[in-house]
């Protein structure tokens, strides 16, 4: 199988000064849904952009279903639907006729009623853009995206600012897009969206790739796959190798006066940690366990937490 | 194995019922959506085709050439205040005077408040002081008109025969030089502002990049833009021309093509302009200063309100080179007096020059993203 989207070295500098990208290499199958996973600045934007064809890379190459953008710009737009991470439609222009206009510069565009129909917005499909709710909107701008009948999908954060509702139903969308076949690459700085959507993902941080595999890769990676999580009384801190050496904890992590273990076996390691925080005659303030999420990961590579910054 | 079982996932993508798009329906569709905009944005119809028309209206009206020009005289009333007043009443000019006896202290105020021209105090039978403005010029004049009514009514005769010949024709009038300024005007305003603010709005709301994303051509996009334009430039024309000449009476000698074609050319040079001022301008906060940077010269220059003929004869070459002089000097030519488009050509060609020039620097320096 060939992969659908892939770079290699992809280098993008800012008036030669800031360096958002520095040395990617993606390969993304077909009929993939592929996440890119970050914090703000991480440089998803500029990455997603330079595979959509809209920014020009410093150094690197891009190949998209065999093509480039040089050899085959025209032929590519026919064959990707975008989403950016902020589009104002126009407001005094109907649902309906938003989709028309952009089915109007596709060679074979999917009929509108399909794709409002698909997309739950036939009921709306004669207000003006601007009468619509946040998750409407959003669920239009993937409309446009889908609305050539593209067989590569590419969304820029697209459930960022949602209620729960909406976000769950733009998942829908985007699996059901996955299971006819299209390849999904998608950004986002939400963990869960990215473990319930994801076949594969890439972390990224300063413009460069820190991890890669299967959301259940990337936890396993982690050691444990319990997260055992306590505070103690009083601003009574313990060096890390205290908790160490307790029974099957694979890796300590002091966040802010909370300890974090990831554990293979709690029933073992939770009674040690007890006696432990005994002998050293504390108190638990709070105790907590759980099981280890694509947040860990990330915590772990980068010792920050996804949202921060 | 099931792999015989699976569609290939080309193949459950195709959609069922087939659409091909022509090659225009991109172009036909952007044209669509920007004049539907344009219709549902109130404010478009009031600035663009409701503003010219009340602007016309009440500097036509300010303006107008009252049918007797009269003067009003106020006459300081004492002995002889009833026997000037039966004088004037009885001379030639008895149409263009307005006159009414009234106390001295109100005659001297409404003198200074510019409700009389003139005020006439018998002094004696035979001597009158006359009180006048010598700064207003219709002081001036009725100081004249109003002697000139007494001497004769009192006996006087004029030594020479003369004989006048009066002209007010429609085409002579100020409302006559006034609508084809603010046509050109307007066709500079709505040019600037609806390519150059809404291209940059555009810009702003990522609706440009998200444009560039399709398979959409960039050519079809600009050319529904400047088609959009022409259109307007039709309704703004036609309207203009319709109001003058049903609400003033006024006469249009050149032909409806004429002034069309005119007003294509000046739609279009202000269409490049209004491109070239939203090449690169990121925030509409910046395109609407750098907008009212470019118009500025022209509302003050280019002859919209009052002939740029009093301006000094070393800015007048700068002043005939703007496109808006340009376009009114064509507009009225044709419009006033018939003049052929050959003897425009010079005028038509400043508005192609703005027009190509500032189209092709647009071209290169253009941003979509």
């Amino acid at each position: 199988m060939s992969a659908a989207i892939e770079c290699r070295e992809l280098r993008k500098t800012y008036d030669g000064k800031v360096e958002a990208v520095r040395g990617l290499n993606l390969d993304i199958q077909a009929g993939e849904c592929f996440g890119l996973l970050g914090p703000n600045g991480a440089g998803k934007t500029t990455t997603i952009e330079i595979l959509e064809g809209l920014l020009e890379p410093t150094s690197g190459l891009v190949t998209i279903l065999d093509q480039t953008w040089k050899s085959h710009p025209r032929e590519l737009r026919e064959k990707i639907g975008i989403s950016l991470q902020e589009t104002r439609l126009s407001e005094k222009l109907t649902v309906r006729e938003t989709l028309e206009l952009f089915a109007s510069f596709y060679a074979e565009p999917r009929p509108t009623r399909e794709v409002l129909q698909a997309l739950q917005l036939e009921e709306k499909a004669d207000a003006w853009v601007g009468k619509l709710s946040g998750g409407q909107r959003q669920r239009l701008a993937v409309a446009t995206a889908l609305v050539g009948s593209p067989r590569v999908l590419f969304l820029d954060e697209p459930t960022t600012g949602l209620d729960p509702q909406s976000r769950r139903q733009l998942w829908d969308i985007i699996r059901s897009f996955q299971k006819n076949g299209g390849t999904v690459l998608l950004t986002t700085h939400y963990m869960d969206e990215a473990e319930r959507l994801c076949d594969r993902l890439a972390i990224v941080d300063h413009g460069q790739i820190i991890a890669q595999g299967s959301p259940a890769e990337l936890i396993a990676k982690l050691g444990g796959h319990h997260i055992v999580e306590f505070a103690l009384a009083g601003d009574s801190h313990r060096p890390a190798e205290t908790w160490q050496s307790l029974p099957g904890v694979d890796s300590v992590r002091n966040d802010d006066g909370l300890v974090c273990l990831s554990v293979r076996e709690p029933h073992r390691t939770i009674p040690a940690l007890l006696s432990k925080v005994e002998e050293q005659s504390a108190q638990l303030e709070h105790l907590n366990t759980r099981q280890a999420s694509l947040e860990d990961v990330f915590v772990n590579l980068t010792g920050r937490h996804l949202r921060e910054n | 194995m099931t792999v015989a079982q699976q569609t290939p996932p080309s193949q459950q993508l195709q959609p069922q019922s087939k659409r091909r798009n022509g090659r225009w329906a991109g172009f036909l569709h952007l044209l669509g959506a920007r004049m539907k905009e344009l219709a549902r944005e109130k404010e478009v119809a009031f600035w663009v085709f409701v503003f010219p028309l009340l602007l016309a209206l009440g500097l036509g009206f300010a303006f107008r050439n009252k049918p007797a020009d009269r003067t009003s005289i106020a006459i300081v009333a004492g002995a002889n205040a009833q026997n000037i007043l039966s004088l004037l009443q009885n001379s030639p000019q008895k149409a263009a005077i307005r006159a009414e006896i009234v106390e001295r202290s109100r005659a001297s105020s409404g003198l200074r408040l510019g409700k009389y021209d003139l005020v006439v105090e018998p002094l004696s039978t035979n001597k009158v002081q006359y009180d006048y403005d010598p700064a207003r010029p219709e002081s001036v004049l009725s100081h004249t008109e109003v002697n000139d009514a007494l001497q004769s009514a009192a006996g006087r005769t004029d030594v020479v025969a003369t004989t006048s010949v009066s002209s007010s024709e429609p085409g002579s009038r100020y409302i006559d030089f006034l609508i084809p300024g603010l046509l050109g005007m307007n066709l500079m305003n709505s040019g600037m502002w609806g390519i150059g603010f809404a291209l940059v709005d555009m810009r702003q709301r990522k609706l440009l990049k998200r444009f560039v994303a399709t398979p959409m051509r960039r050519g079809d996009f600009l050319l529904a833009l400047a088609s959009s334009r022409l259109i307007m430039m039709v309704i703004e024309v036609g309207l203009l021309l319709t109001f003058g000449i049903l609400a003033f009476h006024m006469r249009v000698l050149g032909s409806l093509w004429s002034i069309l074609l005119i007003g294509a050319l000046g739609a279009t040079a202000f269409g490049g302009l209004g491109l070239l001022t939203a090449s690169r301008a990121q925030k509409i906060e910046s395109v609407s200063g750098l907008i009212n940077l470019v118009m500025m010269p022209m509302w003050i220059f280019s002859g919209v309100f009052f002939s740029y003929e009093r301006f000094p004869a070393a800015v007048q070459p700068f002043i005939k080179a703007l496109p808006l002089t340009a376009l009114n000097d064509a507009l009225r030519a044709t419009i006033l007096e018939g003049s052929s488009l050959v003897s425009q050509s010079g005028r038509l060609l400043i508005l192609v020059l703005w027009g190509g020039i500032s189209f092709v620097l647009a071209l290169r320096w253009f941003r979509w993203t």
